[in-house]
């Protein structure tokens, strides 16, 4: 945390400053596009419904298409806020503190953009319950647990609800501190909303334990979400889906994936609400290093993939990897290649990785790459099978690019009212932050010569790249007291 | 006699607070509670809450979770409905664990986060026990029972010598939301 003159009640203030305040001109423009989007997304399911999955444009060959890549697409970015909000807390990174809350509605949104992709594939979208082992009168004839798409079923809503109750959770103490700030029926709304929190002594610490154990149980959680998802397609017998290194390359992906989608609203959103001293170019670098190691283990497991098929000397295999990178899909092939694997390992110059417009587009880059990766995964592995007389081109539909675009409005349409209502930076734990990780802070102790002068040093030099730490900020620091 | 019921100790710094605490307790002056926009490190300890059992509960419903996750796994797929499958075993162990796992989070979750609700009384509606508006602001609240310790001038002066911005008499325990 960075600036002057920081005390716990202009933490407040600044945070809930776009919560208490008419929604500026950028939000509403904002707004009515995300709403544009979201109109059409409501358009193309509706659609869906009612026509039938005819309306998209698989064929008997291509089966899973553009569905199913959004799908694993908007799962696989849910998961950084998940790693952000557990893993980090786990790890006692303190540095979360300012990017979780906004990480954690972003899983939430994903999530439900991506719940909306099962059930419009689903068909018949009223039987959508026939998925759960709900007793029926067929029998009782129960689903089938040996399958991965049930496992999904369950993953994929178990991980929801364990996200939903972990953010409310956070927010809790923070719908209090609107509450007691407003009056008049938003006061009386806040109330219902913050469940009646007081902040005694015994809240907090159940709060805390509650917060660490929730982490403890989403890490795991959010692993196997993707295994599973992962397994939707290792478990069959297509060549370019049945293998073993799935699980941790979906895995990896996810996150990568997650925190390019985190690094992009980010950067928007430090801007537009004036966050820059809350989430600070620490946290651009950090999310850029890891989206830089993940996208490298992506880039192995590429290689892997290719080196594996060409080892197994099976005809099928090494077929679906030829037809990949020289097939009339080597287009997105490449694509992918190019976005996931060669951009992120621009981020080792470190120029690149403090750069602001170059991070943003960057992320976008990867997003855009994430979602090739699926798509080639999907349909390239369908669209030549076994039998070469049913070999089939897919050509998604206006409603197929109508749910997906119009997935990205009804996302952000989400996440814009998020920022409206309720405070994007999780208020409670960044003032847990003024007394030890802020500028502020570690400027007094320097002064005080609480630190040996190469150390002091040595920060002065970290805080170069800061785009709100001014130079005078930074002599300052080595003024004795 | 007064009509004071709590006498609230309002420091704007938490190292203040704690501070007082310690005055507080050297007087053998009985703290009520305290009211903080932050969690607060080692103030359980300084004021001797015992720790969490929340841990407890969350083990027990996942365990819970376990045994019904599973149940429900071979009651389906192996006791009502065995499925012949190329011949394979319909007691599958591997396929049981994803979703036995799953369960086991969803009600680990699930329960301890109603055990923390059920016990601090946080359920939507629930008319907010808050002795200072600014608690969950700017200040840290030291709350002191005024019936139960008479000598409210040392209070007093204990609470503004530790560091306290403000000391206030209040008539009723808690903020009014009307």
């Amino acid at each position: 945390m960075t600036g002057k003159d920081i005390t716990y009640a202009k933490i407040t203030d600044d945070i809930l400053l776009p919560v208490e305040n008419k929604p500026n001109k950028a939000w509403w423009i904002g707004f009515t596009v995300a709403v544009l989007g979201a109109l059409l997304w409501v358009v193309s399911v509706s659609y869906t419904f009612w026509t039938g999955i005819g309306a998209w444009g698989l064929n008997k060959t291509v089966g899973w298409a553009w569905d199913i890549t959004d799908f694993v697409w908007w799962v696989g970015i849910g998961h950084a806020g998940t790693l952000i909000s557990a893993v980090l807390l786990i790890f006692r990174q303190n540095w979360r503190n300012s990017i979780n809350r906004s990480a954690e509605a972003m899983t939430i949104f994903a999530v439900i953009c991506a719940a909306t992709y099962v059930v419009a594939h689903m068909g018949r979208p009223w039987l959508a319950y026939w998925i759960f082992p709900l007793p029926n009168q067929f029998g009782s004839l129960w689903v089938n647990f040996n399958s991965p798409l049930v496992w999904d079923a369950f993953a994929i809503s178990t991980y929801f609800t364990v996200s939903l109750v972990f953010w409310y959770c956070g927010l809790l103490p923070d719908i209090a501190t609107i509450r007691d700030r407003a009056t008049g029926l938003k006061q009386k709304i806040y109330s219902v909303l913050s469940f009646g929190w007081n902040g005694s002594v015994k809240t907090w610490q159940r709060f805390e334990i509650v917060s660490l154990i929730l982490a403890g149980i989403s890490t795991p959680l959010v692993l196997s979400v993707h295994t599973i998802v992962s397994m939707d397609f290792a478990t069959s017998v297509i060549p370019g889906w049945h293998t073993t290194i799935f699980p941790p390359y979906f895995v990896a992906g996810a996150i990568f994936s997650g925190f390019a989608m985190v690094q992009t609203l980010l950067l928007i959103l430090r801007k537009v609400m004036n966050f820059e001293n809350y989430i600070t170019m620490f946290h651009i670098e950090s999310m850029n290093i890891i989206i830089m190691t993940t996208g490298s283990i992506v880039g192995v497991a590429y290689l892997t993939e290719l080196f594996i098929a060409m080892y197994s000397r099976s005809e099928y295999e090494m077929y679906a990897f030829e037809n990949r990178m020289l097939g009339p899909y080597a287009w997105a092939y490449w694509s992918m290649m190019t976005c996931n694997v060669i951009s992120p390992q621009l981020f080792w110059f470190k120029k690149i990785r403090t750069s602001i417009p170059i991070s943003w587009i960057l992320s976008i880059v990867v997003n855009i790459g994430m979602w090739f990766e699926r798509f080639v995964i999907i349909v390239t592995s369908l669209h030549r099978d076994y039998l070469p007389s049913s070999w089939a081109m897919f050509y998604p539909t206006w409603t197929d690019v109508g749910i997906f675009v119009g997935s990205i409005g009804l996302f952000f349409t989400l996440f814009l009212l998020f920022l409206r209502f309720l405070p994007g930076i999780a208020i409670a734990e960044v003032k847990l932050l003024l007394k030890s990780s802020s500028l502020q802070h570690k400027t007094k102790l320097a002064q005080e010569g609480a630190f040996p002068a190469e150390q002091v040093e040595y920060f002065q030099e970290s805080l170069e790249k800061y785009d709100s730490v001014t130079e005078e900020e930074i002599k300052e620091l080595s003024v004795r007291k | 006699m007064s009509n004071t019921k709590y006498i609230l100790g309002s420091f704007a710094d938490p190292d203040d607070m704690m501070h007082g605490i310690d005055k507080l307790q050297a007087n053998n002056i009985s703290i009520y509670d305290c009211f903080t926009p932050m969690p607060i490190h080692g103030i359980e300890a300084k004021l001797g809450v015992r720790p969490s059992r929340l841990p407890i509960a969350a083990f027990c419903f996942g365990a819970l979770g376990t045994t019904l996750g599973f149940s429900l796994l071979y009651y389906t797929m192996v006791y009502d409905w065995p499925m012949n499958v190329g011949g394979k075993p319909s007691f599958a162990m591997p396929n049981f664990v994803p979703v036995t796992f799953e369960v086991t989070i969803l009600l680990c979750a699930l329960g301890m986060v109603a055990t923390f609700f059920f016990r601090n009384h946080l359920f939507p509606g629930r008319t907010p026990r808050v002795m200072d508006l600014r608690a969950t602001d700017d200040r840290f609240i030291l709350a002191v029972d005024a019936k139960e310790n008479a000598d409210h001038a040392l209070i007093d002066s204990l609470l503004k010598e530790a560091g306290a911005v403000e000391v206030k008499y209040n008539d009723r325990k808690y903020v009014s939301y009307e």
